[in-house]
């Protein structure tokens, strides 16, 4: 019996989710964990998001299905929950707007009609935190995001899939990270 | 342990004095002893020893002399798989969840470490409690998952012994995200008799009791780069989650469920930062102190600052 590992929960930034769009599996079966690789290298089948929660709508057609924007200095991101997140869909309808919310949960991608891929967020718990915790997740962020740049050199297969499949260009990356730092210095 | 860990153990036993059985002699006669004869296993080794000692022509003084001590062994130099040894232990934890083939499944340590153990059903020996030191003898180091284990069986023993031991884990600290809080959080019961948590208001050892309310969390801290499980038994659980047995009690009771004390510690600890330190037994960091993070460091803001200038 192999020891269940429960997966690490990253910590990207809400630009770089928005401009990810690769997913591969790892592993043959249908049972294989989905991850999506990011412009930096990020390998994400769980994440660790906290930012602050600006909107709640309902575009479920029957059932309720709420679309929630959660936005850090960077971006935002769009959490989906259903009645299969029953728990998660109520702190999205019933917390005050805007609120510091914390949520774990796994990504998702779904491609247009066009072409373009949009990323998602489905989340298996959401909770209401306080400012402190928000800055603490933006540093803490920025902190992996500059080690996953500093990182795209290595010679590993998955990095090597992103830089082909991105290109990634480290500039771009440094600057949002620059611009979420200052950020917290501005709320000093 | 069945026919062939025992016959093997006898083959290398007396292999040591230079005499080499065939193992399927040893395994049949132990078949015949235990299956057909119903003898119990550890009377059917010392019963195919002994004919053997007397088909060799080997004194039983000397034989015995040179074997009977099983060494009594310190936990952290439990790391020879099949070695037969005595423990001198306390147990430090018995899990919740055990398979039918096993009695009682937890950790046990001493001065110089921790380990864990398997107390298997077949072997019938009696049941073991937290916090209480125990003579475990004749029992059987080994592997599992890169990790060493004792195993309790049939030839084993276990005496209680009257002595509070000191245990030797270095403490680990662990930061992170409360990402989990993990089902059996809580206000839970427990058995009266053997304190391990009951499941449907039973205990898996004594059935339906009465139990005894207490209160823990069981939390996964998560910091972008590994997940640590986290065990905080009561007292962490009321400081850290500002609330009592009591006022959880009285929170269960108006709402006629206990699971809203559950619903309570997830909205007032999810997602937040925390800071841990305790000995890591197995799985668990048995937690001594916690406490929020709550700030972050203007000095590390600073530094990476720094190094996110575009060069
Ligand atoms: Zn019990």
């Amino acid at each position: 019996m192999a020891a269940f590992v429960r997966e690490v929960a990253k910590r990207v930034f809400a630009q770089e989710f928005k401009e990810s769009n690769l997913m591969f599996k790892d592993g043959e079966d249908q049972y294989s964990p989905q991850y999506l690789l990011t412009p930096t290298g990020a390998k994400v089948n769980r994440l660790f998001i906290v930012g602050t929660l600006t909107e709640t709508e309902d575009i479920g057609t029957e059932a309720e299905f709420l679309r929630g924007r959660v936005s850090d200095p960077t971006g935002s991101f769009l959490i989906y929950a259903g009645q299969y997140q029953p728990e998660a869909a109520q702190v999205l309808s019933e917390c005050e707007k805007p609120a510091f919310v914390a949520i774990v949960g796994k990504p998702n991608t779904y491609t247009t009609d066009e072409g373009d891929v949009i990323t998602s967020v489905r989340p298996e718990s959401i909770s209401v935190v306080d400012g402190d915790t928000r800055d603490m997740w933006v540093l803490e962020a920025a902190k992996h995001t500059l080690n996953r740049i500093n990182s795209l050199d290595k010679d590993e297969p998955n990095i090597k899939k992103v830089v082909e499949h991105y290109n990634t260009d480290k500039k771009h990356y440094y600057e949002m990270v620059q611009q979420a730092l200052q950020s917290l210095k501005e709320t000093d | 342990m069945d026919e062939k860990e025992a016959a093997k153990e006898i083959k290398d036993r007396f292999s040591d004095f230079g005499v080499d059985i065939p193992q399927e002699d040893i395994e049949e006669r132990l078949e015949k002893l235990t299956s057909k004869f119903k003898v119990p296993m550890s009377e059917a080794r010392r019963s195919v020893t002994n004919y053997f000692l007397k088909e060799y022509n080997i004194s039983r003084g000397e034989f015995y002399g040179s074997q009977t001590e099983t060494p009594l062994v310190n936990v952290k130099d439990l790391v020879e798989d099949g070695k037969w040894v005595n423990v001198k232990a306390k147990v430090l934890q018995l899990w919740d969840n055990t398979h039918e083939s096993i009695s009682q499944v937890g950790i046990v340590g001493d001065s110089t470490g921790t380990i864990k153990f398997v107390k298997w059903a077949n072997a019938n020996l009696p049941d073991v409690e937290e916090n209480k030191t125990y003579y475990f003898r004749n029992v059987v180091v080994g592997e599992w998952n890169e990790k060493f284990q004792i195993n309790l069986n049939k030839t084993s023993s276990i005496e209680e012994i009257d002595e509070d031991i000191e245990i030797g884990t270095s403490s680990v600290t662990a930061s992170g995200a409360m990402v989990d809080i993990q089902s059996g959080s809580g206000l839970i019961k427990r058995c009266p008799e053997c304190n391990r948590p009951l499941s449907k208001g039973a205990c898996p050892e004594h059935g339906k009791v009465e139990g005894v309310y207490d209160l823990r969390i069981k939390a996964v801290l998560d910091d972008g780069e590994s997940v640590h499980e986290a065990l905080l038994n009561r007292e962490l659980t009321e400081y850290i989650g500002e609330i009592t047995l009591e006022s959880a009690k009285s929170m269960a009771s108006e709402a006629l469920d206990p699971s809203v004390v559950l619903d309570y510690l997830k909205e007032k600890l999810m997602g937040k930062y925390y800071t841990i330190t305790g000995p890591k037994l197995d799985r668990y960091i048995l937690v001594e102190t916690i406490e929020q993070q709550s700030r972050f460091d203007e000095n590390e803001l600073d530094e990476l600052i720094a190094s996110a200038e575009v060069v």
